[in-house]
């Protein structure tokens, strides 16, 4: 079974659309959404919810005002600036719990927060593992390492090829959560001065994490001098250009229907997606995955 | 005034709305733009700045004198993030998870664990012209980017207009950016995925109880279920950019918005002043 995790670093190069087509184009799969603080693939994939798993994770401070005399050691020693006016402010608590230990009154509990939720659905692409973290929670990476091991069971159990992971943007927690021990990483980026500067960045994730990385330029044509440059860089690191997609309104319009674009028209942007994944799919038999 | 630009989903034109609103305003007033996107920072490609000075990022972790130490367990009780271990005669810290809480260091009975600094990030700042910029790097490798945000923050000057620049997503990170905010720019897009994560944003400002408004890029495709959102939700819509090839360009060229088209200029003043508006009735009507 192998893994392929689409990253890009910077937010709305098209993953999502990227993964919603390889859904459509691999066989014996299971699709993971590991962007749990903004998931859209679902939105692609039509999908018949199956079951819906509480995520229970991390805690935070409680001050009973009753027993509570204003001593203010709590805040005094809080490191999240999380407690004012001896109330506790939810967002800002990290959940270490250090107030609870040092309270004089005990007026301090700590409480389990219920920081998500995380679903396995059907869809006519396969099973679908998907996640929504509760507004404002921490954990998302956590989330993410529940919503893989979810995928991989269903991978394992169903004796499946691939498991295809839509990840979050950036290269903090989640990201790192999505990525490690993952089999490849297929990295979406636009011929942006930031997509090339945010592309850099998770490159550099990826060789920390050792995981091999290929890239796809989407929307190459918007700027074919970054895109040259893009391609030169991929070639001197010795990362696999594995597609190239051009800009164009049919994209959007296959969001809008709530299609993989692969299924909605058969036009340049299909046609270089499908060829993305046989080429993905050869990298892949060639063992970038040992497990 | 502290103003944030956010947007749930990521590439909506945050740093569009972020770099054009804050060049628009620093011809005439003092103007500070702060990246807190510390994991994939991009003001700096359309301002080009001058930066003046930096300052390392650390998260204190923990160091424990092992003369000291009488391995009776009590740190890795007390850590909730799994971050030292006692294994018979050694104690063995993991770095990577501590938050940096103190909780391990205070509670020794022994004073056996001191702190040494970790570096996570670095935060640097500088001009581009008249206007101030902050900006975080999270370090390559590293997983917590609110620390790193916090210091960027730390930084705002607030005698003149502070203009945030904020990640995507809605979790800690972009709390972190947001709070303490007297209100939030939502950027975003008119397509399905531009409002599933619009109205994840909207409950992240509505829980932190900052007002908020929406601007819409790339009108043009897309549906019109945005804006039959905000209609519904009675969130303003401020300002709507077009599906623009030229603009497009010249993001991809690393050109700020207002310094490409300059036309656009008056429309940024605008919507600040309409924020301003928005700021000063509320602060009227919380008084009366």
């Amino acid at each position: 079974m192998k893994e392929v995790v689409v990253l890009s670093g910077k937010g709305g190069t098209g993953k999502t659309t990227i993964v919603g087509s390889l859904a459509a184009l691999a066989e014996r799969k299971v699709l993971a959404d590991c962007d749990v603080d903004a998931a859209d693939l679902y939105l692609l994939l039509s999908p018949a919810q199956k079951q819906t798993n509480e995520f229970w994770s991390g805690q935070v401070a409680h001050i009973d005002a009753d027993k509570c005399n204003e001593c203010g050691l709590c805040q005094d020693l809080c490191r999240f600036d999380a407690i004012h006016e001896f109330r506790v402010e939810e967002v800002s608590c990290e959940g270490c719990g250090l107030c609870s230990q040092v309270c004089p009154t005990e007026a301090i509990s700590m409480k389990e927060t219920m920081a998500g939720h995380w679903y396995i659905s059907d869809t006519r692409y396969g099973p679908l593992v998907h996640a929504r973290l509760g507004i404002a929670q921490e954990n998302s990476g956590k989330l993410v390492a529940v919503v893989r091991q979810e995928a991989k069971r269903l991978a394992q159990e169903h004796a499946l090829d691939y498991i295809i992971s839509d990840g979050p943007p950036g290269i903090g927690c989640p990201v790192i959560s999505s990525l490690s021990g993952a089999g490849l990483a297929l990295l979406v980026t636009e011929p942006s001065l930031s997509g090339m500067h945010d592309l850099d960045r998770v490159l550099g994730v990826c060789r920390h994490f050792g995981v091999p990385a290929a890239v796809c330029i989407n929307k190459y044509d918007l700027n074919e001098e970054n895109t040259g440059r893009i391609e030169g860089q991929c070639l001197s690191q010795g990362v696999e250009l594995v597609g190239r997609v051009p800009f164009d309104n049919v994209v959007t319009e296959s969001i809008v229907q709530g299609v993989p674009v692969v299924e909605y028209s058969d036009g340049k942007v299909a046609r270089e997606i499908r060829q993305m994944w046989r080429r993905l799919a050869v990298m892949l038999a060639n063992g970038t995955n040992k497990k | 005034m502290i103003v944030s630009v956010a947007s749930g989903k990521g590439g909506t034109g945050k740093t569009l709305v972020a770099t054009s609103l804050a060049l628009s305003l620093s011809d005439d007033r003092k103007v500070q733009l702060l990246d807190c996107d510390v994991e994939e920072p991009n003001d700096h490609v359309f301002l080009q700045p001058e930066i003046t000075g930096s300052k390392a990022v650390s998260i204190p972790v923990p160091r424990v004198d092992e003369a000291s130490c009488t391995y009776c367990g009590k740190c890795a009780q007390v850590c909730a993030y799994n971050a030292i271990a006692v294994l018979g005669n050694h104690v063995l810290p993991f770095p990577q998870l501590c938050h940096g809480c103190g909780a391990c260091s205070y509670l020794c009975p022994e004073k056996a664990i001191t702190e040494e600094p970790r570096q996570v990030g670095v935060v640097e700042w500088g001009h581009s012209g008249a206007l101030g910029l902050v900006q975080g790097k999270l370090a390559v490798g590293e997983a917590m980017a609110p620390p790193v945000i916090r210091e960027v923050k730390r930084c705002a000057n607030r005698d003149g207009a502070v203009i945030i620049d904020v990640p995507p997503g809605t979790s800690c990170p972009v709390v972190e950016a947001i709070k303490d905010s007297d209100f939030c720019l939502l950027v975003t897009e008119p397509t399905p995925f531009g409002l599933n994560d619009l109205v994840l944003a909207v409950e992240t400002v509505t829980k932190l109880g900052i007002p908020c408004a929406v601007v819409l890029n790339r009108v043009g495709v897309g549906d019109l279920g945005v804006e039959e959102y905000c209609r519904q939700a009675r969130i303003p819509v401020l300002l709507t950019i077009p599906l623009d090839m030229e603009i497009a360009r010249l993001y991809s060229r690393g050109i700020a918005l207002v310094a490409g088209m300059p036309q656009w200029r008056s429309s940024f003043l605008e919507l600040f002043g309409r924020i301003t508006e928005i700021v000063d009735e509320r602060s009227r009507s919380s008084k009366r």
